[in-house]
């Protein structure tokens, strides 16, 4: 099964019910596939005139108590930024698929890039936290996509599959468990408010329609949801809240695979290149190469690099010019050397140990 | 064993569905590894087209083919672009119809598009004729495994003409080993 398509198929196992869209190469077979699959199931799947109105779909969708999603590349998740931020700080649990292509702008539509990265944790205007994971493989393409949508439901955010186009078309086995856990978000507490955090920094979600008041606006709000646009602590300790609730639980989310803690050169990759670094220490094999693959980029769980205690260099192949190499060097003193490969098509493993072997 | 096969031909031959259905063969029906990509562009009906497929016993880490093995080539330009450029070691086969060169490396010469035409009356079955003529000269997976994969694959009412297909090719190959 391709890789877009065992998303759809995850989507559907978590309980997707509503999938709003605009299709765009190369993440179209995402929506042809909930386009097929929705209505015999009593969902809906809806065309959009553009992805600024999916998104805003979306966030509706997931408002009255459906689990919502779309799926895009490039130029509409750029598009969608705005809408990102809006459900961000009202708190609305749902999905965005980016099977990401060469950018900027329109870029290389038909092939495999990792340039939306960082976009995907700053790209609405404003201070918030996101979830971003990254599969490489074809079950993962699955198996993430249930994930992504019991994390948005837990922490009430948007989460992001940041895929690529190779992973997105490859095709290669993929097993579906009998059911997957689909974990609801926490309803409203007796006597809690719409948006009065418990001690997770998340408060309970209750759609519209299910008992509750509740208004849901992009401006500042206090706990009942209501503006409060010009009150200077209450904006500050929302906001806070909003990036702490994500960020304090970076470590206890972390999803990731550790090979050759030991090692002195270290390569750190997600998504695609994740295959590469695998080949090129399975071609390697008198050599002791350390690899850190991460499932969850964002909240970036800087913690995981201390699993190398002799860790010299940080190696970090990624298909842009080293956006989370920078997010490494952040959090270490030893040098983090990026190996970026543009153009659209996956690392060499030979190349990747030329680089290794550099550093030796 | 591991096989690093590419496919090329013009937009519209069923390049990409070939190497599908041989990964299915591989995946599905006989417990071996596969994964399958294509080059993927816009180009439409007429253009270069290809796509490869890794067939392997083992978990297959790097999706890319980046040296063949084992290529099938049905059109000129699929040639000049892909096939030109084989190593020794490899094998190739090659719809004869369809092109006019020949590799450095071993290959056998398939008259896929002119028998699917004069023995079946259909040319568009003529990548499932390769199909059936690449599993019988290499074993790359079984022959049950191709046709159950073939029959998964292709539109209703199509199975027979395709399985005959399959079958034209094992024969193209085995005749061609007896003379």
């Amino acid at each position: 099964m391709q890789g877009n398509d065992a998303c759809a198929e995850g989507a559907m196992a978590a309980g997707c019910r509503f999938f709003a869209g605009y299709p765009i190469t190369p993440s179209s077979e995402v929506a042809e596939q909930m386009a097929r699959r929705l209505p015999k199931v009593g969902g809906t799947f809806i065309q959009m005139e553009d992805e600024i109105a999916s998104m805003a779909a979306i966030i509706g969708g997931a408002w009255t108590g459906v689990r919502s999603m779309t799926a895009t590349s490039g130029p509409g998740f750029s598009l969608m930024m705005e809408n990102i931020g809006y459900a961000a700080f009202t708190e609305t649990p749902c999905v965005v698929i980016n099977i990401q292509r060469g950018g900027p702008s329109t870029g290389q539509p038909t092939m495999a890039a990792q340039g939306d990265m960082l976009q995907a944790r700053f790209g609405s205007h404003g201070d918030y936290s996101v979830i971003a994971l990254a599969p490489s493989t074809v079950q993962e393409m699955f198996d993430l996509t249930v994930k992504a949508f019991n994390l948005a439901d837990r922490f009430r955010v948007p989460a992001f599959l940041m895929s690529d186009e190779i992973i997105g078309h490859l095709r290669e086995r993929v097993e579906f468990p009998d059911e997957v856990e689909c974990i609801p978000p926490k309803p409203i507490k007796e006597g809690m408010l719409p948006f009065e955090p418990e001690d997770d920094l998340v408060p309970g979600f209750t759609p519209f329609g299910r008992g509750h008041r509740v208004h849901v606006t992009g401006l500042t709000h206090n706990e009942k949801g209501y503006p409060a646009s010009t009150d200077p602590d209450l904006h500050e300790k929302l906001v806070v809240r909003l990036v702490e609730k994500v960020e304090r639980a970076r470590h206890e989310i972390a999803d990731y695979d550790v090979v050759n803690p030991e090692a002195e050169i270290v390569f750190i990759s997600y998504g695609a290149p994740t295959r590469a670094v695998r080949q090129a220490l399975l071609d390697a094999p008198g050599k002791t190469y350390g690899h850190l693959n991460l499932r969850i980029v964002w909240p970036f769980p800087e913690g995981l690099l201390k699993k190398f205690p002799n860790a010299r260099v940080f190696l970090v192949p990624e298909m842009n010019l080293g956006q989370i190499a920078r997010e490494i060097q952040r959090h270490v003193d030893q040098p983090v050397i990026p190996i970026p490969r543009l153009g659209g098509e996956l690392h060499i493993p030979s190349y990747l140990l030329k680089s290794a072997g550099e550093q030796e | 064993m591991k096989y690093d096969v590419l496919f090329s031909g013009f937009g519209g031959q069923g390049i990409i569905l070939s190497a599908v259905v041989l990964g299915r063969a591989a995946a599905m029906y006989d417990g071996k590894y596969a994964v399958q990509s294509q080059s993927y562009g816009p180009e439409a009906r007429g253009g270069a087209s290809s796509s490869t497929v890794i067939i392997s016993d083992d978990p297959i880490q790097y999706p890319k083919v980046l040296q063949p093995n084992l290529y099938v080539i049905m059109s000129e330009a699929g040639f000049l672009k892909f096939g030109a450029g084989a190593p020794e070691s490899a094998l190739m086969l090659i719809d004869t119809g369809l092109v006019q060169s020949r590799p450095q490396c071993r290959f056998m010469e398939i008259p896929a598009t002119k028998q699917a035409k004069e023995v079946l009356g259909k040319p568009i079955v003529a990548n499932i004729v390769m199909l059936g003529a690449l599993v019988s000269s290499t074993g790359i997976v079984s022959f049950e495994a191709m046709e159950k994969a073939v029959l998964d694959s292709v539109p209703k009412g199509t199975e027979e003409l395709n399985i005959r297909a399959l079958n034209l090719g094992r024969d193209i190959v085995n005749k061609g080993e007896n003379s």
